[in-house]
């Protein structure tokens, strides 16, 4: 109970950090507009001359988009997040304060991420995917339970895509500066969410694979929870985010533990 | 050692404090004599260079080679060094987030590593050059999330936050986002955040770095009076050797990972050969003193001369033949700087 009670307040505290920087989120928005504008006339030339690729009609492939644009930067697509700060801070030894601290690191920061994803997602999301169904003939679902398992789907999502990037911000300990893999992880995150493409397009081998990965979980699989066209439907679209969730949290406290047992944390 | 401090300048108060923390010391003495307990402690790295195009060589650095030190509860102790001494790392295996190689360690009757979460909440740490507060929000909001950490009960919780408002004056700035605080604020504010958990024991690292004379001035104040009437065990790291002066009867010095010296304050210009000095002001110029023993001029200026002496000496022989044998109008005694005794000892 106490623990629960702290991180959430951990959480609304993430929460009210980003949303003082109101420039910023304004500036986001505009962003993640001008983002989705640009995808959403690439799709509709694709869409226009592959009808039905990767099996969504023209509304449904703007829908993804513009899902994506919402998803962003409350899934942190492109990297970011806690992410950078708990980098720094290994990289600084910061760390070291957070490790005198009675609280489990990871739960701490899931927690504050957390935080931060509810404020971008109501900051930074809700506004773009509303000003793209206005421009755009989008598919968006009527009945409220498929929008409440797409929120289920966004929640999910977010965890995994924190759990991700927990591990390879967990790296810095050996790496010192993990700035390089902050990149990495934020491109592999780029295409293999389906943000750029959606990975129901690609064929074969490689499609599959790229659908079994985890960051799958954080834009195809709440897109296709959102359109209703998650194969299996959206309790196995579920299920499969929640696997790689428990997998990779569960990683990400192994490696933990080895990174704060072996590792000097750095400077004075 | 009393002589020592003959120009000490101010607060002179915490004589009677040292001689209580004796008497409650002779009552408990087993249980508090080793709060802080430090045996033969090393830590080893082991260090990988790059020695060919492909070659990798380990050489293994003793960061901290066999120091014995020991606390009692309710010490103040400055924990000195220069940089690379071994005193981070120290710090970092008393407070548990690095194992000691060898060495048995204690703090509080815990060993910290291997139960660092029950020690935690008895401990409170400031870093200088760190801060443990969130730069994006208000002190107020910092302190609600330690409380919550803590499990701090709210009574307690406001106690002491009222406690330290009062003494730190940070009334006027718990609603300001840290990022928009000075140093000197800061500072305070960490401070408050270590002690809100009415931790047994504070770890201060350069807790006065980069402050004001004015800020400086407040931090050590508090911390004097904390560690008289709550009675909370005080190891300060510092660079600022008056921070020391000012603060600690005793001090633990380290270099290369051994233990220089642990004892009095005056005890270490002793060791370190310090000189007291005698600022002599003459009616008019002379050539410079000789002849008085056991002092010699090392400096004149017009009708002022500086004669050293050795700090265990006393003033009162000196100053009697100046006063009988030259036109003296004024004189002043200057007690050997810290910086220069540890410097010797350093320089072995």
């Amino acid at each position: 109970m106490h623990l629960l009670r702290l991180h959430f307040a951990v959480a609304l505290s993430g929460f009210r950090r980003y949303a003082t920087y109101r420039v910023a989120t304004a500036a986001g928005v505009f962003t993640n507009t001008v983002f989705g504008f640009i995808l959403a006339y690439t799709f509709l030339a694709l869409w226009h001359e592959r009808p039905h690729l990767g099996g969504y009609d023209q509304s449904q492939a703007l829908t993804f988009v513009w899902t994506g644009q919402a998803l962003l930067a409350a899934a942190a697509l492109m990297g970011g997040g806690f992410q950078d700060e708990f980098q720094e801070r290994i990289r600084n030894g910061d760390v070291a304060i957070d490790l005198y601290r009675p609280v489990d690191l990871q739960t701490w920061w899931l927690a504050a991420d957390l935080g931060r994803a509810l404020f971008q997602l109501l900051g930074r999301g809700v506004l773009p995917l509303a000003l793209g169904s206005l421009v755009f003939d989008l598919a968006l679902p009527a009945s409220p339970g498929t929008w409440l398992c797409f929120l289920a789907a966004v929640l999910l999502a977010i965890v995994v895509s924190f759990a991700v990037r927990y591990l390879f911000a967990l790296c810095g300990f050996w790496l010192l500066d993990a700035t390089g893999l902050g990149a990495l992880s934020g491109l592999l995150s780029v295409f293999f969410s389906g943000m750029l493409l959606p990975l129901s397009v690609f064929p074969g081998g490689f499609g599959d694979t790229a659908r079994l990965l985890p960051w799958s979980a954080m834009l195809q699989v709440p897109a296709d929870v959102l359109l209703g066209t998650h194969p299996g439907g959206a309790a196995a679209g579920l299920a499969f985010q929640a696997g790689w969730a428990v997998v990779l949290l569960a990683a990400g406290r192994l490696l933990q533990a080895v990174a704060t047992r072996k590792v000097v944390v750095q400077g004075g | 050692m009393s002589d020592a401090r003959a120009v000490g300048d101010e607060e002179d108060a915490s004589g009677p404090d040292g001689a209580c923390g004796v008497d409650t010391a002779g009552a408990a003495a087993d249980a508090d004599a080793g709060f802080i307990d430090v045996r033969e402690l090393t830590k080893t790295f082991t260090v990988r260079r790059r020695s060919g195009l492909l070659r990798r060589t380990a050489t293994s650095v003793r960061a901290v080679d066999g120091i014995s030190f020991a606390l009692r509860r309710g010490e103040m102790v400055g924990f000195i060094g220069p940089n690379g001494a071994g005193k981070s790392t120290t710090i970092k295996m008393l407070t548990g987030i690095l194992t000691p190689s060898t060495g048995r360690l204690r703090v509080a009757g815990v060993d910290p590593w291997q139960e660092r979460t029950r020690l935690v909440r008895r401990i409170g740490v400031v870093f200088g050059q760190r801060t443990t507060l969130w730069w994006d929000l208000p002190l107020r909001d910092s302190y609600a999330l330690v409380r919550r950490m803590y499990r701090i009960p709210r009574a307690r919780f406001e106690e002491n936050l009222a406690r330290c408002v009062e003494l730190l004056e940070l009334g006027d700035l718990l609603d300001v986002p840290v990022r928009q605080l000075s140093l000197g604020q800061r500072m305070r504010g960490d401070i408050t955040a270590a002690l809100l958990h009415d931790p047994d024991v504070l770890y201060l690292d350069e807790p006065t770095i980069g402050l004001d004379v004015v800020s400086k001035a407040r931090v050590r104040r508090f911390l004097t009076t904390l560690n008289a009437e709550l009675g909370t065990t005080v190891l300060l790291t510092t660079h600022d050797l008056s921070d020391i002066e000012h603060l600690c009867e005793r001090v633990v010095v380290i270099d290369q990972g051994r233990l220089l010296y642990d004892g009095s304050l005056g005890g270490l210009q002793e060791a370190g050969r310090g000189e007291r000095t005698l600022v002599v002001d003459l009616e008019y110029e002379m050539p410079p003193i000789a002849g008085l023993e056991g002092a010699r001029t090392v400096r004149t200026e017009g009708p002022r001369q500086w004669l050293a002496f050795p700090a265990a000496a006393s003033a009162a022989p000196l100053v009697s033949r100046l006063a009988a044998e030259y036109p003296l109008v004024d004189l002043s005694l200057r007690e050997p700087a810290i910086e220069d005794v540890i410097a010797r000892m350093y320089g072995g």
